[in-house]
């Protein structure tokens, strides 16, 4: 095949895939009822909505010390919530990984926990747990805990099988015991990694906390919904702009840790 | 001495082809022993039921007057405390420092408990440096593993090995990713080793021109049988053809480069 058939087959290739993802748009947005023209045409209106409503005034200000002090409640309770899951998820990650793994029945174990603790969403989790536990932050900081139990365990998991192979088996040969082989070889080679995961998990679960704080009564998310439902959209905007402001804070920290480390 | 009886020894990873057939030889201390082959011959796989890193199947290995096979988890750690091993790969732990790797190597002579806080004895940590300074690297001995060269590192695979105070080291083809200068280096140390501590050193090697010149003894290996056990001087061509299945000069010249 010459440049010039290849080239117009890349071409119609294009055509094609365009093409079907305009007709599936379509489709799903007329059995849904969902008009995208007018969905667009009211942007401009909601905007102007935000601007004129979203402000903060200095009388809002005064609220600040006590949003402040729910904010830190809530990146408290997700670092809680953060470090207590990969504690149990290290374990989890060693016994579902294939190179550490030393049972099957384990592996399996690990695994369904992980995809169990993954597949129900942290809002589903915080709502189920929210039926025994009750409105306080101790079912917060359960489905918090659930949600990042799953998703560092199959991270973990992921990490100690790509980490290379080659180091256990190199301390396997000197007769060193299965501890040794993760505490000398694994972990060493996988921490990088790990940590990165983990301060994701932190930046993830502040994000959710605001969420799971709406419906457990407790934290930032409380203070939200508190001034949403009195309609003090300024006070709103406030709590809105710290955590925007908070979640930005720690991307830049984790992103330097992880420059450092990685 | 005999330090490794190897009897009729069978591998096969599935029902269909069986690795290894049918395997005999006995490697005295102080030996230097070449096992050449095509990849895919078996040679990694013979090597590692020396060590048990892979079960076996059928026939015996008898290393120091230990049945391999029968031995339970701990005495199998025990014995594998008494042999060293070297990888292509060095398989190292790339963010470790090179002593900490070193001292991988006493590993297998502490309690779990030992090992993982690191209580090396004052001797063990003398005896990393004297290796390493004896390999050349004691100036390296801080820096990161990745951080020096394949033949650095692969010296630091020697050390890690040299510590266990074997009695046999294991190398799977330790030159195959070095360049022909490091190459030289790896395989004079491994040379002088052996004669020195007067261990057995067993080395997989598809350089049948290194295996003559540095080993005492070569066994060829073709599709899981040995087609040739003897001193390297007794190595024809009617031999590499049969290890390497060759029949024209050229191709003989193409594999043994």
């Amino acid at each position: 095949m010459n440049e010039k058939a290849m080239r117009s087959q890349r071409k119609w290739q294009t055509i094609i895939w365009v093409a079907i993802i305009i007709v599936f748009t379509y489709l799903a947005s007329d059995i849904t009822n969902f008009n995208i023209i007018h969905g667009i045409a009211t942007l401009p209106n909601a905007i102007t909505w935000i601007f004129s409503n979203l402000y903060i005034t200095p009388e809002t200000l005064e609220r600040l010390p006590k949003i402040l002090e729910k904010l830190a409640e809530t990146i408290l309770m997700s670092i809680a919530a953060t470090t207590t899951a990969t504690v149990f998820s290290l374990f989890l990650g060693l016994m579902g990984s294939k190179t550490t793994g030393t049972s099957s029945v384990l592996g399996v174990f690990a695994r369904l926990v992980a995809s169990v603790a993954r597949n129900i969403p942290v809002v589903a989790w915080a709502l189920i747990l929210l039926l025994s536990f009750g409105q306080n932050s101790m079912t917060g900081y359960l489905a918090l805990f659930v949600g990042s139990l799953g998703f560092l365990t199959r991270a973990f998991i992921e990490t100690i099988d790509e980490a290379s192979h080659s180091a256990v088996e190199a301390l396997r040969a000197t007769g060193s015991t299965y501890f040794q082989i993760v505490f000398k070889a694994v972990i060493p080679q996988c921490l990088p990694q790990m940590i990165s995961w983990i301060l994701f998990m932190i930046e993830t679960n502040i994000r959710s906390a605001t969420l799971v704080g709406i419906l457990t009564g407790t934290g930032i998310g409380y203070s939200f919904d508190l001034y949403y439902k009195t309609l003090n959209y300024n006070a709103v905007a406030l709590v809105t702009f710290a955590i925007v402001i908070s979640v930005i804070i720690i991307e830049l920290m984790s992103n330097r840790i992880r420059k450092v480390i990685l | 001495m005999t330090l490794v009886e190897v009897r009729n020894l069978g591998k096969s990873y599935n029902a269909q082809t069986r690795v290894l057939k049918d395997v005999s030889f006995d490697v005295e201390a102080g030996e230097f022993v070449s096992i050449i082959g095509l990849s895919g011959a078996g040679k990694s796989t013979l090597l590692r039921c020396i060590n048990r890193m892979v079960e076996i199947d059928e026939g015996k290995v008898i290393f120091d007057g230990h049945d391999v096979g029968s031995l339970n988890k701990k005495e199998l750690r025990k014995m594998r405390t008494n042999i060293g091993m070297i990888f292509q790969h060095y398989n190292l732990v790339p963010r470790l420092s090179v002593i900490e790797n070193v001292l991988h190597g006493r590993l297998g002579y502490k309690t779990t408990l030992q090992g993982v806080f690191n209580r090396f004895t004052e001797l063990e940590k003398e005896q990393a440096f004297y290796l390493l300074e004896k390999l050349g690297i004691a100036d390296h001995a801080y820096k990161r593993c990745d951080q020096l060269s394949g033949g650095q590192q692969q010296r630091v695979g020697i050390a890690r090995s040299l510590i266990q105070e074997p009695k046999v080291v294991l190398c799977d083809e330790p030159i195959a990713s070095l360049d022909p200068n490091s190459s030289e280096v790896i395989m004079d140390y491994l040379k002088s080793i052996t004669k020195e501590l007067n261990i057995a050193c067993i080395v997989n090697l598809h350089q049948v021109e290194i295996a003559c010149s540095y080993s005492d003894r070569i066994i060829g290996l073709s599709k899981g049988n040995v087609v040739f056990d003897g001193p390297s001087f007794m190595l024809t061509s009617a031999h590499t053809d049969e290890i390497y299945g060759t029949k024209t000069v050229e191709a003989r010249k193409l594999v043994s480069v």
